[in-house]
Formats: structure tokens, C-alpha cells, sequence
């Protein structure tokens, strides 16, 4: 038992943190609300070279052989960068996603086949930042980053289909966040693009899910931390009444909740991380417990953190918002408050459920 | 990280187990803020000091069973989960004990020490004053050196566990010149000693949980110094560290709260209020939250970590948590959450009730939680000083 990362993680940790505070500024994501694609093709390039896009993969297979452990701490700083890039849709659900279609038994016309072919033809692109992935998921009724990908994997009932972005429709659905990426997507499902279906495609749907969750609730810590930071900052430096309005424990005690909160948001982060990578039976409502945990973190950060800029706070201008919409929009992405609480009450509910001193921690499947 | 434990991490928890399932009495005991209650409790602590339980993670030369912190957390959960009695020496044993570990000298070590583990003494806590509560270095009560003794006078108040302690522990005054933190000496006090008088205080609960206790020109030794002369403040900054941190509300016994709030929601569901099923899978996540930070400090600590002034975001976290889980344990209850145990509709849910108004002096006692909250804007978070 020991529950701490270790020092390779931490230095892989700020390495990406130190990058992307230089390379993802507030002004190069404004700069991308502008832009036609909102996708930066040169920092996908480096995040590549940094190994985030691969980070899931083998490294037989271009990637960095690291598991979820690992990749929680490098989205965490993506929330903290308010990074635009498709790192969840590709680096967190796509390429496992993808990784695992070439393992599961075939239960179609040459599914398994067609998914192997794929994966090798696909994945060693995506990790080296030549390809995109988007992941359409009954979670998710508009796909994330689909305009910007090279490849989709689409949910169609029980089954996963594979084709490439020309193939479909795209209507591209403006969201709050400006540096929100978010499709209807329109196409037809055919044998020839299936690569998974019965079971093997509800594992890899449910996988997705977990996988998608984890992401969300990693990157929503790395979102309250800075909004946490920014509120602190602001409040240290603008005074009134003569002092400065962090000294006014009216302030100080709100920002005290936000950082209780974030902080015991984190260790459940963690732990779901391991659930994942592990496979531990319960992962699910680990999943579920972290994601709420964080989610509720940011919004309140992003909360109290407008509350505490006053009017200034308000404005387009101040950087604020870039994580307040962060914030909001990974409340909803990968299954909603209402949705994830359900699966923790389904488990702690239930007749017999494991629960008390001596339960925290379970057995893998 | 890994998260599973070892072979000889599962042989610990069995061994504790089998020990606590052969030894726990089946009858639970009664209130130790009552005479015959703290005569149980006592009893109690000798037959877990007797199976080597006591001091789980202290060295084996002070009455400890010399584990490491992990093996600690893993007895504490085998502890709640078998309804052991709570323990009456927490202050010498859990915000003491590790205070002596640090500053006393060897021969305070020893002598005080293995008596703590054992609670052969039982201690009470002096801080508070009339006039000292939140602003503890506002204390009046003095200590005046005459020759290798120190003359105590004034007044401490709510003290914990006074009624029915051995020693007490406090902060007194020995620079009458000084102001604020500075000047206060850390003074181990018999509650024997002539010119002391112990008078308890009636809780919300009507049980002696405190006392108000008097000095009037009561003499102690010099040796019952713990550090420095005048140095008192920093080491009380300690205890009340180890107090918010890690040892005094360990884990377990918020999940075990959280476990017996599912089962009562359970049994109530047809008639449990709206919304109180929500809440009831929140405190349970609350209370595994808990668990995990507290898993993550053992492991920093066993790293050669050092616990800080996070210990005041634990002291908010627990103690709010614990309010939550009793007050929607009442609101499942109804009118029957109203019911002393006694009543004979209460049907054993009584208990809920008393442990509710204890759970109410949990965001008071320790340092008051708006307290805590300066301490993480101030010390954490790097805000100014508040006023």
C-alpha cells in the first residue's frame, strides 16, 4: 500500500505544466477563439513530442507505455492551461479505445479484423500527433473535437463503428466555451465500418465512459487549482477600504472552503485513476465518486473565484472565464451530475455493498 | 502507487481482527463523562494495553506495539468496525503523547509515557480560559517559578475528560511582564495537587463531558515543564496539530458513521424524506474521501513527510462531515429523532440523537473552524493577516 506518485511522475508532471505555461498562454487561447478550427497544429506537435498523445500506448507501438496513473497528472495541467487541444477525446478515450478494439474476439463479419487493421493503421499516427480522434458517445449527444479529427469512433446501439471525418456530416454547434469543439454528427452505419459489437462493444463503450469521466474530473482539479490561484492572487493585490480585500475574512473563509474542497476532490482523482489502470471491479463508482468530486470543485472555484474579482470578473477582458467555462462544461461532458451520482447510490445502496472501515480499497476483476 | 495491500499488511488486519472479535465487549459500555462509564473505559484500556493494542504506532519502549502508521490506520479500521469503545485517554494518547515524543526529555518520556498507553493516566486539556477561547494567547493563568517548583493560579475552562482525569495538560503564563504568545510555559499538571479544584460542567448532552478547573497557589516541579521556559506556545502549536491532523479522528470512524447512516436509510426508505437519499450517498462519499486523504498523508508521512498546517483543512473536512451525517440521520428519524434512547419508541435509534449534539461541538472544540479557516487563507493559501 503506498499511495503517493512517484518522482518520475511528478518531474513528468511539471515538465508539461512548465511547457505549457509557456506555449499555452491566455493570449494563445484567445488567439484560437479566433481562429477557424480552434486547433493548434504546431502545439499538437509538441504535446506528441511530449508523449501526451500516446501516453496509453505501447511503446512497440509509438507511445510512452504509461497508464492512467500517469496521464491524470498531464490532464490535470491541461485544466490548469485551459488547454483547447482534443486531449481527452484523443489522448484519454480515443486511443485506448482504439487499443483495445484490436484485443476483443470477434462477433461480426470480420469486426476484429477490421478493428486490428485500424489500430495499426491509426495509432502509431496519433501518437506522433499526425492524426486526431474523435469519440462519438451515447454519454455525449454532440462529439467533442469532431472537427478537427481525422478519425471517429461512433456509437451505433451496441456496436462501434470507425470511419474517417469526410465520411460524415458535420454541423458544427457554437458552445459557451469558445474553445469548445462540439458536432452533430450525421452518418450511416454500415458492416464495412463496424469494428465492434454485443459485449465487446458495450466494454469498449463502458471503458470510454469511465475513461472520459476520469479525464474530466483530472483536468477539473487542474481548473480549480488555477481558478483557486487567480481568486488568491486578485485578492491579495486589489484593495479597498485601505487594505487589501484578501485580508477580509468574509473572502478568506470562502476561499478556505474552495481549497477544502479541491483538496479532498484530489485523492478520490487519484484513486479512481488507479481504479482504471488496475482494473479494480468497483472502478466504475470510483470513476463516479472522482468525477463529482472535481466537477463540483471547479464550479465552485470558478463560483467563488468570480465572486471574489467583483465586477472585473464580469468582463470579457479578464481571463477569468477561460476556466469558468472549463469548469461548467466538464460538469456535463461524460455524464452529468444526476447520471454519476446514480451509479454510486446503485453501489452503496445495494443489499451487501462492501462499504465501512476496511472497504476504501478493492480487489481487481 | 499501489493500492492493494501486502500479504503481511492482511496478516496486521487479521491479527487485529481475531483479537478485537475475541476481546470487544458485547454489551456496549457506558458514557465515559460518567463516573461508572469512565470506571468501563478504564477497565477497557487495560485489557487492550494487556493484548500489546493500546499505542498501536508508538515504540515499544513507551507501551507501544512499535507498527508503522499504515499498520495504525488498518487497526483503527478493524477498531470501528468491531465497535470497540471509544477511547477516554484520546487527549493523553493521541494529542499528548506525540507532543512528549517531541519535546520532552528522556526522563519525561519514560515517565510519562507507558502510563499514557496504558491510561493508567487519564489526561484532560487545559487551554481554554474565561477570557481565552478562539484568541488562546489571551491566557491569564500564571505560573511563577519558587525555587524547583512552579506556584499555578487563575482559572482554566472546558476542560475535556476534566471531570474524571488524572493530569492535565496546559498552557500557563511564567513571564508576567509578557504579552500574547510569547512568555507561556507547557505545564503537566497532577489534578491532585493541593490548591487545585476540579469542578465539572454539565454539556448539551447533561453528562460532566468538561470542567472548569481553579489554581490557587497550587504547587508543581519544574520537571513537569514540557520544553522550553516560555517556549510554551510553539508546543502547543503541536498538540494542537496532532488534535486537527491525522490521529484524533482517524477515518474510520467516519465511515463507520457513514456505513450505520445507509443502513438506517435502508430501513426507513418508505418514509425517508425527499432528498435524503442523496445526501446519504454523499456522506458516504465524504467519509471515503476522508479515508483516502488520510491513506495519501500515511504515505508521505512514511516518505519522510511532515504534517503541517493542512491539518486545519482535515480539522473543517471531519468535522462537518460529522455534523452532515447525523443531522440527515435525523431527518430519516422524524419524530423519532426526537426520542432520548430511553424512550421505549426510540427502538434503539436513540443513540443517534446523543451522538448528533456531540457531532455539534466537533466544528467548536480544537480550534473553532472559522479559526481553521484563517489559518488555510493565512498559512496556505498566503492571504494577509485577517482582523
Amino acid at each position: 500500500m503506498r499511495f503517493a506518485f512517484t518522482d518520475d511522475q511528478l518531474l513528468l508532471q511539471s515538465t508539461v505544466r512548465d511547457f505549457l505555461k509557456k506555449e499555452c498562454t491566455p493570449e494563445a487561447v484567445r488567439a484560437l477563439w479566433a481562429s477557424q478550427t480552434r486547433h493548434d497544429a504546431t502545439l499538437w506537435s509538441k504535446l506528441a513530442e511530449l508523449g501526451v498523445c500516446g501516453a496509453l500506448l505501447p511503446e512497440a507501438q509509438g507511445g510512452m507505455g504509461l497508464d492512467e496513473r500517469d496521464l491524470v497528472l498531464l490532464l490535470e495541467e491541461t485544466g490548469r492551461a485551459a488547454l483547447p487541444e482534443p486531449v481527452v477525446s484523443t489522448a484519454a478515450v480515443g486511443v485506448p479505445l482504439l487499443r483495445d478494439a484490436r484485443n476483443h474476439l470477434d462477433e461480426g463479419e470480420g469486426q476484429a479484423l477490421r478493428a486490428l487493421r485500424l489500430s495499426d493503421a491509426w495509432l502509431p499516427r496519433v501518437a506522433a500527433g499526425d492524426a486526431i480522434v474523435a469519440v462519438g458517445h451515447p454519454a455525449n449527444p454532440f462529439v467533442a473535437d469532431a472537427g478537427v479529427a481525422d478519425l471517429l469512433l461512433l456509437a451505433h446501439g451496441d456496436e462501434v463503428h470507425a470511419l474517417e471525418r469526410a465520411a460524415a456530416t458535420l454541423t458544427h454547434q457554437p458552445a459557451n466555451d469558445p474553445a469548445r469543439r462540439l458536432f452533430s454528427v450525421a452518418w450511416t452505419p454500415s458492416a464495412a465500418t463496424c469494428i465492434a459489437s454485443g459485449d465487446a462493444a458495450r466494454r469498449l463503450l463502458d471503458a470510454a465512459l469511465d475513461r472520459g469521466a476520469l479525464a474530466c474530473a483530472a483536468q477539473a482539479l487542474g481548473v480549480a487549482e488555477q481558478l483557486l490561484d487567480l481568486a488568491v492572487a486578485y485578492a491579495k493585490q486589489r484593495e479597498q477600504f485601505g487594505r487589501a480585500i484578501g485580508s477580509f475574512q468574509a473572502l478568506q473563509h470562502k476561499l478556505a472552503d474552495v481549497k477544502v474542497k479541491l483538496e479532498y476532490a484530489r485523492p478520490v482523482v487519484y484513486k479512481a485513476a488507479h481504479s482504471v489502470a488496475t482494473q479494480i471491479a468497483t472502478r466504475a463508482v470510483d470513476v463516479s465518486h472522482a468525477k463529482l468530486a472535481a466537477t463540483e470543485a471547479a464550479s465552485f472555484a470558478a463560483r467563488i473565484a468570480l465572486q471574489v474579482h467583483g465586477a472585473i470578473g464580469y468582463t470579457w477582458e479578464q481571463d477569468l472565464h477561460l476556466w469558468m467555462r472549463r469548469a461548467w462544461s466538464l460538469e456535463r461532458d461524460f455524464g452529468d451530475a444526476p447520471f454519476h451520482l446514480d451509479r454510486v447510490s446503485a453501489f452503496v445502496l445495494a443489499d451487501g455493498a462492501p462499504i465501512g472501515p476496511g472497504h476504501t480499497f478493492r480487489q481487481p476483476e | 502507487m499501489d493500492l492493494s495491500y501486502t500479504p503481511a499488511e492482511q496478516g496486521f488486519r487479521a491479527e487485529a481482527r481475531a483479537w478485537l472479535e475475541a476481546h470487544v465487549p458485547k454489551a456496549p459500555l457506558r458514557s465515559f463523562d460518567t463516573a461508572e462509564g469512565a470506571a468501563e473505559h478504564r477497565a477497557w484500556e487495560r485489557i487492550l494495553q494487556g493484548g500489546g493494542w493500546a499505542m498501536v504506532p508508538w515504540p515499544v519502549e513507551y507501551g507501544g506495539r512499535g507498527a508503522n502508521l499504515l499498520q495504525w490506520l488498518i487497526f483503527e479500521e478493524e477498531y470501528y468496525r468491531a465497535g470497540a469503545p471509544r477511547r477516554i485517554n484520546q487527549n493523553g494518547i493521541f494529542l499528548l503523547g506525540p507532543t512528549i515524543m517531541e519535546f520532552g526529555t528522556p526522563e519525561q518520556r519514560a515517565r510519562f509515557l507507558p502510563k499514557i498507553a496504558s491510561s493508567e493516566e487519564v489526561w484532560a486539556q487545559g487551554w481554554s480560559e474565561p477570557n481565552a477561547g478562539s484568541d488562546m494567547a489571551a491566557i491569564q493563568a500564571t505560573a511563577r517559578i519558587d525555587g524547583d517548583h512552579y506556584v499555578l493560579n487563575g482559572q482554566k475552562t472546558w476542560a475535556s475528560r476534566g471531570a474524571f482525569a488524572d493530569w492535565l495538560f496546559g498552557l500557563f503564563r511564567t513571564d508576567p511582564a509578557s504579552e500574547r504568545h510569547k512568555g507561556l510555559t507547557f505545564v503537566l499538571v497532577p489534578l491532585d495537587t493541593q490548591g487545585v479544584t476540579v469542578r465539572p460542567i454539565a454539556q448539551l448532552d447533561g453528562e460532566t463531558g468538561f470542567a472548569e478547573v481553579f489554581f490557587d497557589d497550587a504547587r508543581v516541579p519544574v520537571a513537569n515543564r514540557l520544553g522550553g521556559e516560555h517556549k510554551g506556545w510553539n508546543v502547543a502549536m503541536a498538540t494542537a496539530g496532532f488534535e486537527r491532523g491525522l490521529m484524533l479522528r482517524s477515518p474510520a470512524r467516519f465511515q463507520e458513521t457513514a456505513r450505520k447512516l445507509v443502513a438506517l436509510y435502508r430501513e426507513n426508505e418508505a418514509s425517508a424524506p425527499g432528498g435524503t437519499r442523496e445526501e446519504v450517498v454523499r456522506c458516504w462519499m465524504h467519509a471515503e474521501a476522508y479515508a483516502l486523504d488520510t491513506y495519501r498523508t500515511v504515505s508521505r508521512l512514511l516518505g519522510g513527510g511532515k504534517i503541517g498546517f493542512e491539518a486545519s483543512l482535515n480539522k473543517i473536512f471531519w468535522s462537518e462531515l460529522d455534523v452532515r451525517m447525523h443531522e440527515t440521520a435525523l431527518r430519516i428519524l422524524g419524530h423519532r429523532g426526537d426520542l432520548l434512547p430511553e424512550a421505549p419508541a426510540a427502538q434503539g435509534v436513540g443513540d443517534w440523537l446523543d451522538s448528533y449534539l456531540f457531532s455539534l461541538s466537533g466544528p467548536i472544540y480544537a480550534g473553532t473552524n472559522e479559526i481553521q479557516r484563517n489559518v488555510i487563507a493565512e498559512r496556505i493559501l498566503g492571504l494577509p493577516r485577517s482582523f
